[in-house]
């Protein structure tokens, strides 16, 4: 086993309101190792990132209450002081957010937001910079980068700034890439090319990447990994075929469910899942996905199941016999395709 | 298989019916204007550039493009919400194409609309119940003192709680504001409505839910529906027939199905296989064309087929010159192309049972 990149131990993440304590994120535990894609799947307030911000120091102890720890090549980010922790954030891990054009400045040229964010990290001459920024602009894919590093993000189509935010995050070279639902603003053709564009750069800079979804249908062909999360917990983690070809948490079963497949033979029935995820202020006892699910039984509103491993490293946290998720999925989730 | 062959030919066999709404040679511009005091037309964004559409009542029709293919602007060019530059349109058969306000109301009742951004196209100061009950007070088509009694059993039907008759669209999830929106465009009973990315905004499991209960009204109140979104595989699930559109053109239209399977325009295979599948294996299996570049400007579509610059399969000087026109590929399959894919040509086992 290689050194691992990032280590996350037990983090909660809750915030104080007016109403009550969030809990956005209560409890996750994780480990990243260079060169592995980490899909990380879930719905709006199950805390996937969340999980992400804190770890880039985005969410801090200020408007937080932040328990546990994230380790990055062994060091504790949450202990680190602010000025040592900027220079890991943006340097060594990198983040691309869902909207583009509200990540770039308007009234900044593309190009010299590069060079800032480079000058910030390493002393170097704005000449220097430049030529790195527009460098980085060809190896992500943009024609005529001397042009376009002059050009404001409003020239930009959707798909180019979102290529920009990439070669920002990457100008660096980090060691981890984070990316909050790249693609949930781009159309499917610039979508397609985004994934393909970040496939090829983790290889060319062998970082870890972890992308954050709610669409299972969007890491399935460029995650080595899935983590599901539900509530602000992970509810369950495998390898990509061990989710896609025999998932064992019924939360990750309704996902599954819910998709619109391409590939359906015939028009069926979308199975979603029913109700709507929990208020992080009052979440539900026992197992948070309890009143949602079509399995449940005494124990789950009464007990928190463990994320435990099944077999090998394929965990699911919940307490259905592991013949019966076999079955079930078999019989129920698999049959539609 | 057989079922198939049924639904291909429906189109034709429908003949004798007419359509609920049919649009001929529907053309859009937008002049883009330079001076400030004499101010002169110096181009115009081509939006829509020629759309013949047919509608059949209690059909879905799906409209998928990407951004900027002219899909919602042909959309608000049928509610006449934007006045067609050229062309005609129908409604049941009577041409409504320069109706004036007073004449279109009539129209309007039957015809309603469900838009992307639930927030955005619900008033926030607005209590739900004065939301959804709005159309009743504009077209008076229920007494006041009904109002509410109403309203309340429209929320019901859409699966929101009665009770949050008072409550503003700040206190509803995502899913639940697409469902006002929905309780809103039932009102006035239409019998067409167009649905403008009504589920691109909502979580994966909380489309679904909507995509079901737009399908559940459609078989209880005979609904027609045009459906447009640029996700492929939702326009597929929800649509008998679906039109694909570039650059303010249909390129290809089909029964979803025989879309998937059969594609013919390299536009559409190219549509098709960026679509993910949640399924890794049959994703490795797919053929990927990649589009290079973006789509080019409407103000000056490239010449001939207007998708030719970005096409793998142009051939020059013929693709740039000719303008190719719609024709039947397959019965039921129309496509604008000089040379087609072959059959079977992103999925070559394609999941579908034969």
């Amino acid at each position: 086993m290689p050194e691992p990149l990032l280590e996350i131990k037990n983090l909660k993440v809750h915030f104080p309101t007016d109403d009550g304590l969030v809990k956005a994120v209560d409890g996750v535990n994780l480990t990243l190792y260079p060169g592995q894609t980490l899909g990380v799947v879930g719905e709006s307030g199950s805390g996937k990132s969340v999980t992400w911000l804190t770890v880039m120091g985005l969410v801090t102890k200020k408007e937080a209450i932040i328990e546990g720890e994230i380790l990055f090549r062994g060091q504790d980010l949450l202990k680190l002081p602010v000025d040592e922790l900027r220079n890991i954030r943006g340097s060594k891990m990198g983040m691309v957010f869902q909207d583009p054009m509200s990540s770039l400045h308007p009234f900044f040229k593309v190009g010299d937001q590069i060079v800032e964010a480079i000058r910030a990290h390493q002393r170097m001459s704005k000449r220097e910079a430049m030529d790195l920024a527009i460098d980085m602009l060809r190896r992500v894919g943009i024609p005529r980068p001397e042009e376009r590093a002059r050009q404001y993000p409003h020239e930009f189509s959707g798909g180019m700034r979102q290529r920009a935010m990439i070669a920002m995050a990457l100008v660096l070279n980090p060691d981890v890439l984070i990316a909050d639902e790249p693609t949930t603003a781009l159309d499917v053709t610039v979508q397609a090319q985004i994934l393909d564009l970040i496939d090829r750069l983790e290889q060319e800079f062998n970082a870890a990447v972890v992308i954050i979804t709610h669409d299972l249908g969007v890491v399935a062909e460029h995650a080595d990994d899935i983590l599901v999360m539900y509530a602000g917990k992970p509810v369950e983690f495998g390898e990509r075929r061990d989710i896609y070809y025999g998932a064992h948490h019924p939360y990750t079963w309704g996902l599954l469910q819910s998709i619109a497949r391409l590939d359906e033979a015939e028009r069926e029935r979308l199975r979603p899942i029913r109700g709507l995820p929990p208020s992080l202020i009052f979440v539900p006892p026992g197992c948070a996905f309890h009143p949602r699910c079509p399995y449940a039984f005494d124990r789950c509103s009464k007990e928190s199941p463990e994320l435990i491993p099944e077999n090998g490293h394929h965990a699911s946290a919940c307490f259905l016999p592991l013949a019966d998720k076999e079955r079930i999925f078999k019989e129920e989730v698999l049959q539609r395709s | 298989m057989s079922v198939e062959v049924n639904e291909r030919s429906e189109p034709e066999q429908r003949t004798d019916q007419t359509p609920l709404v049919k649009l001929v040679g529907i053309k859009k511009y937008f002049p883009i204007r330079r001076g400030i005091i004499f101010q002169r037309t110096v181009g115009n964004v081509h939006a829509v550039d020629g759309v013949d559409l047919e509608i059949y009542p209690g059909e879905t029709v799906g409209l998928v493009g990407e951004t900027g293919c002219g899909k919602s602007t042909l959309a608000r060019v049928i509610m006449k919400l934007f006045e067609a530059t050229e062309g005609q349109l129908f409604y049941d058969g009577q041409e409504y194409t320069r109706f004036s306000r007073r004449r279109m109301r009539p129209l309007r009742r039957e015809v309603q609309m469900i838009f992307q951004d639930p927030y955005a196209s619900l008033n926030a100061r607005k209590t739900v119940g004065s939301i959804i009950g709005e159309p009743f007070r504009i077209h008076r088509t229920v007494s006041k003192g009904k109002i509410k009694g109403e309203v309340q059993q429209l929320m019901e039907l859409v699966g929101l709680n009665p009770e949050h008759y008072n409550r503003y669209p700040h206190e509803f999830s995502g899913g639940q504001r697409q469902r006002i929106g929905v309780a809103r465009a039932l009102a006035l009973k239409p019998r067409l409505i167009i649905a403008d990315e009504p589920v691109s905004a909502l979580d994966v499991s909380i489309q679904a839910q909507i995509l079901n209960l737009l399908e559940d009204l459609q078989a209880e109140f005979k609904l027609t529906y045009l459906f447009i979104a640029h996700d492929l595989s939702v326009v597929k699930h929800v649509s008998d027939r679906v039109a694909v559109m570039y650059l303010g053109k249909v390129v290809e239209m089909a029964p979803g199905a025989m879309l998937y399977r059969n594609p013919k325009h390299p536009y559409t295979g190219a549509l098709l296989s960026a679509v993910p599948i949640p399924d890794p294996d049959l994703a490795a299996q797919k053929k990927r064309i990649i589009l290079e570049g973006d789509v080019p400007s409407p103000i000056d579509p490239p010449s001939g087929c207007r998708f030719h610059p970005r096409c793998p399969r142009a051939q020059l000087p013929k693709c740039s010159t000719d303008e190719p026109v719609l024709e039947v590929h397959h019965p039921g399959q129309l496509a604008a192309c000089h040379f087609p894919l072959e059959d079977r040509a992103i999925m070559e086992t394609a999941g579908v049972s034969e």
